[in-house]
């Protein structure tokens, strides 16, 4: 039983980390999207995501289930917990996904612009939340002896919480940049490229604050493990650094795919076998096992997820062969 | 105002907008790879013209179904996290299954269905329309799985105050579940089907696009015809399904008060609750007592049998029962019709059927609304049939204030969304097919 429970805290922990990985990408995109000058250049980071961003979320969906699935109270807690934060993802969500597939629809000025802004909202909003929702999960939230949150909305938006959003949005506008300095061609690539520079600048300078102030916030320090995987990432970090300065973009974008996994991991690994700590009283903590869902269900949601995983990663592979290749931005 | 009834007003909501999706993207995809198969067969470019139009209108759909489906896949936690905890080892599992199994390969597939025509050769993008309808296919099972264990738990016990699951595929497979799932893919199908007849129709009429238009009506006729009686047939063992899992919801269907051997069918009637009787019944004597065991002198429950906090919201459940059981009679007579005309040879000309089709494009989608509210509605007061009441389910931390905020902010973004979907389809509508041989775009 416990090999289970330690087995679905890696399987979920697999998901949120190809999520990041994933939408990662179209997310940043969207954070550009805004700074793009040309309607060309729009047009063509839209084409850039396209075929992939639905594929992207549904790993955060799969996630949500999963959670669901493993640890019932958890996704209770943290999901009732953080309500409004919650709607203001869902609000960034729904309008990015209709601003990418409606955008092109009409040739309108008012409207095209109208879903830009849109996308790039959709996608800021929620890069921003999911950092400041790990940020108070490492803090841990005041519950109750039946799970439910206490603290109220204000208490979520603490400094280090706040911190830790934009460390995360940082982050994914390193990744969008670097992803399309790696699909596009000319010009706009080095454009795309010497954003990423900047953003990585962000990111660092973020970090070195948001790192000293994390281990007092973090409710159980940052021991020995989390350290080295934040090590590892900062070695990770650099190289991207390096390598998106020589032009090697596909390179340094999957690297970057490298350094947001050892992120997650350094979170995970403070986290583990505590889920969602509770601030007030460690005994009313959600941990891997005083919160799992029962052997058979864990079973066979492993059997679930040995047969379905290979079968999406073949998808994820097949798509972005089909879809490989640059795409070109043409002026109008 | 209270929590438990706005949580229910905010479930309400935001499933019955994602659900106006979900048929219809079903129901067209079918199709669509019905015409991409025939283009396959026949190498005919009208073939291909009318799956190309149709997955036009798919896209600009499926997006809303995609969109307003991320809110439901978080709405158990948020708002009903004692109902989370509760069934969570149980119903979990078929959400994330949705994930591994359906989304994924609708998604994937999808992305080569819309932007990938020119990169993958005929074969792998017929195999993609394929896939698509049949990931949006499989994701209806799977939440269907989780919808009906909350009507007939099943494959359970209950542990230190929550479900527990004893036997998956019992679980799985509980008795609701296969008779829903056919009638909601059937149901799904109907929508799909009476969208294209409609519209098809609704172009002959303002002489837009003829020549498509006539090919695509001719195509889903037969079609039509055959998804209603699908769905009636698979609706009436479904209802079978009710009166054997839950005679207090079978009840209020057919507003039977007493219980009572030759129980009648009720074909209209007034519910008044207060005096707990119909006022202006039509009945047909014994049908529902034929129905429920095959003899007239079989006995049904009727509500009084039910201690009063166990009884469903009576007008509610019968008039979306009944409303919907109508439209089904009214969808048949509308694709007979149009097969009689068809075979004499008549069908352009009659303009009276063309608009009967036109008209009924929105009911479908009703339809389906009415039967998920008999469904849901009928299932009250209890959020897992006999085992936890629906007012013990939601999130205690949640305060009402902010889920009434929520409901604005839905509100709000669904009707803008809403409109604008009208507007795409329409301007689409107008646009046509393009022409019929050709690249794509
Ligand atoms: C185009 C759609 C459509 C049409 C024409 C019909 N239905 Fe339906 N019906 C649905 C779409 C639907 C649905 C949306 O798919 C529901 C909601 C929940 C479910 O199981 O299926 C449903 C529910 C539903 C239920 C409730 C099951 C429950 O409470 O668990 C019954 C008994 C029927 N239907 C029976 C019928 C009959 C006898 C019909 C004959 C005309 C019929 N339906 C037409
Ligand atoms: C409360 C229950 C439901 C949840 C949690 C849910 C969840 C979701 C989610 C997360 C998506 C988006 C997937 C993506 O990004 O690709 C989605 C879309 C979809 N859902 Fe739902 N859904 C629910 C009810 C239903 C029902 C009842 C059906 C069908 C019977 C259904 C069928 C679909 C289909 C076919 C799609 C693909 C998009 C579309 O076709 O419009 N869903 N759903
Ligand atoms: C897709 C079509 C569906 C529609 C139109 C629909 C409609 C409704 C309605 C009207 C209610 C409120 C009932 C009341 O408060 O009287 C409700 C409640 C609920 N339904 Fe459904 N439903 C659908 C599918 C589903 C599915 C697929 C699930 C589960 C997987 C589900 C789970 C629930 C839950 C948890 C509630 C809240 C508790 C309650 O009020 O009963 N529904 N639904």
């Amino acid at each position: 039983m416990q090999a289970l429970q330690i087995i679905w805290f890696l399987l979920i922990g697999i998901l949120i980390i190809g999520y990041a990985i994933l939408d990662g990408f179209d997310l940043g995109v969207g954070f550009w999207h805004l700074f793009a000058k040309k309607k060309s250049e729009r047009s063509a980071f839209i084409h850039s995501i396209e075929p992939f961003w639905d594929g992207n979320e549904v790993w955060l969906l799969t996630a949500g289930g999963a959670l669901f699935a493993a640890f019932p109270p958890v996704y209770a807690t943290v999901f009732s917990g953080m309500y409004l934060a919650l709607m203001l993802v869902l609000l960034g969500l729904i309008f990015r996904a209709v601003a990418i597939e409606y955008r092109n629809k009409v040739d309108y000025p008012v409207w095209v612009k109208f879903w830009d802004i849109a996308f790039s909202v959709g996608s800021i909003l929620p890069s921003l939340l999911f950092g400041v929702a790990i940020g108070n999960v490492l803090r841990g939230l005041e519950l109750n002896g039946i799970g439910d949150y206490t603290g109220g909305f204000f208490a979520l938006l603490n400094p280090f919480a706040l911190l830790c959003g934009l460390v995360g949005l940082s982050m994914f506008a390193l990744h969008g940049a670097l992803y399309l300095a790696m699909k596009l061609e000319g010009a706009v690539a080095g454009k795309a490229s010497k954003w990423a520079s900047k953003a990585w600048y962000a990111f660092i300078f973020l970090l070195a604050t948001v790192l000293p102030f994390g281990v007092k916030e973090c409710i159980h320090g940052v021991k020995e493990i989390p350290m080295a995987f934040i090590l590892l990432m900062l070695v990770s970090n650099s190289c991207v650094y390096a390598l998106n300065r020589k032009g090697r973009s596909k390179a340094a974008f999957l690297t970057s795919c490298c350094t947001i996994a050892l992120l997650m991991l350094a979170v995970a690994s403070a986290l583990f076998p505590v889920i969602v700590p509770a601030s007030n009283n460690p005994e009313l903590s959600l941990t891997v096992y005083n919160s799992s869902s029962s052997q058979l269900t864990l079973t066979a949601m492993l059997i679930i997820a040995l047969i379905g995983m290979p079968l999406v990663l073949a998808y994820t592979v097949f798509i972005h062969r089909i879809f490989k290749g640059k795409i070109t931005v043409v002026d109008e | 105002m209270d929590a438990v009834l706005l949580a229910r007003i905010q479930f309400a909501l935001t499933i019955g907008f994602h659900y106006i999706f979900p048929p219809l993207t079903i129901g067209l995809g079918w199709m669509i790879f019905l015409y991409q198969s025939r283009f396959q067969e026949t190498g005919d470019p009208a073939f291909r013209q009318l799956a190309r139009f149709w997955t036009k209108m798919f896209a600009i759909s499926f997006i809303v179904g995609v969109a307003t489906g991320i809110t439901m896949e978080f709405q158990f936690g948020t708002n009903w996290a004692a109902y989370s905890r509760f069934v969570g080892d149980i119903f979990g599992a078929p959400l994330a299954a949705e994930g591994v199994f359906a989304f994924f390969l609708e998604s994937s597939f999808l992305g080569i269905l819309l932007y990938g025509e020119k990169r993958v050769s005929p074969k792998v993008y017929w195999f993609s329309s394929l896939m698509v309808a049949v990931g949006a296919t499989m994701s209806a099972f799977w939440i269907v799985v989780a919808n009906s264990w909350q009507q007939t738990p099943a494959g359970y016990r209950i542990v230190a105050g929550r479900a527990e699951l004893t036997n998956f595929w019992a679980a799985v497979f509980n008795a609701s579940t296969l008779p829903r799932y056919f009638h909601v893919v059937s149901g799904a199908l109907v929508v799909g089907v009476f969208f294209i007849l409609g519209l098809s129709a609704l172009m002959i009429l303002k002489n837009k696009h003829t020549e498509f238009a006539k090919r695509s009506l001719k195509s889903v006729l037969i079609p039509s015809f055959a998804v209603i009686l699908i769905t009636m047939f698979v609706g009436h063992h479904h209802g079978f399904q009710v009166s054997q899992t839950q005679p207090a919801k079978l009840a209020a269907f057919e507003g039977l008060g007493e219980t009572q051997t030759e129980a009648p069918l009720l074909l209209f009637g007034i519910p008044n609750e207060k005096e707990e009787r119909m006022d202006f019944a039509v009945r047909v004597p014994g049908l529902v007592s034929l129905f429920v065991g095959g003899k007239f002198d079989t006995q049904v429950q009727g509500l009084k049998d039910f201690a009063p906090e166990d009884r469903p919201p009576v007008a509610l459940t019968f008039f979306s029962f009944h409303l919907m059981f109508y439209l089904g009679l009214w969808f048949a007579l509308v694709s007979f019709i149009g097969l009689v005309l068809w075979w004499r040879n008549r069908i352009f000309e009659s303009r009276l059927f063309l608009w009967m089709a036109a008209l009924t494009v929105p009911l479908p989608f009703i339809a389906n609304e009415l039967g998920w509210m008999a469904a849901e509605i009928g299932r009250q007061p209890w959020v897992v049939y006999g085992e936890m009441r629906t007012a013990d389910a939601i999130s205690a931390s949640v305060p009402a204030g902010q889920i009434l905020a929520s409901i604005i902010m839905f509100s709000l973004i669904y009707s803008l969304l809403f409109g604008v979907w009208i507007f795409l389809l329409r301007k689409q509508f107008n646009k046509g097919p393009g022409p019929l041989e050709g690249e794509v775009a």
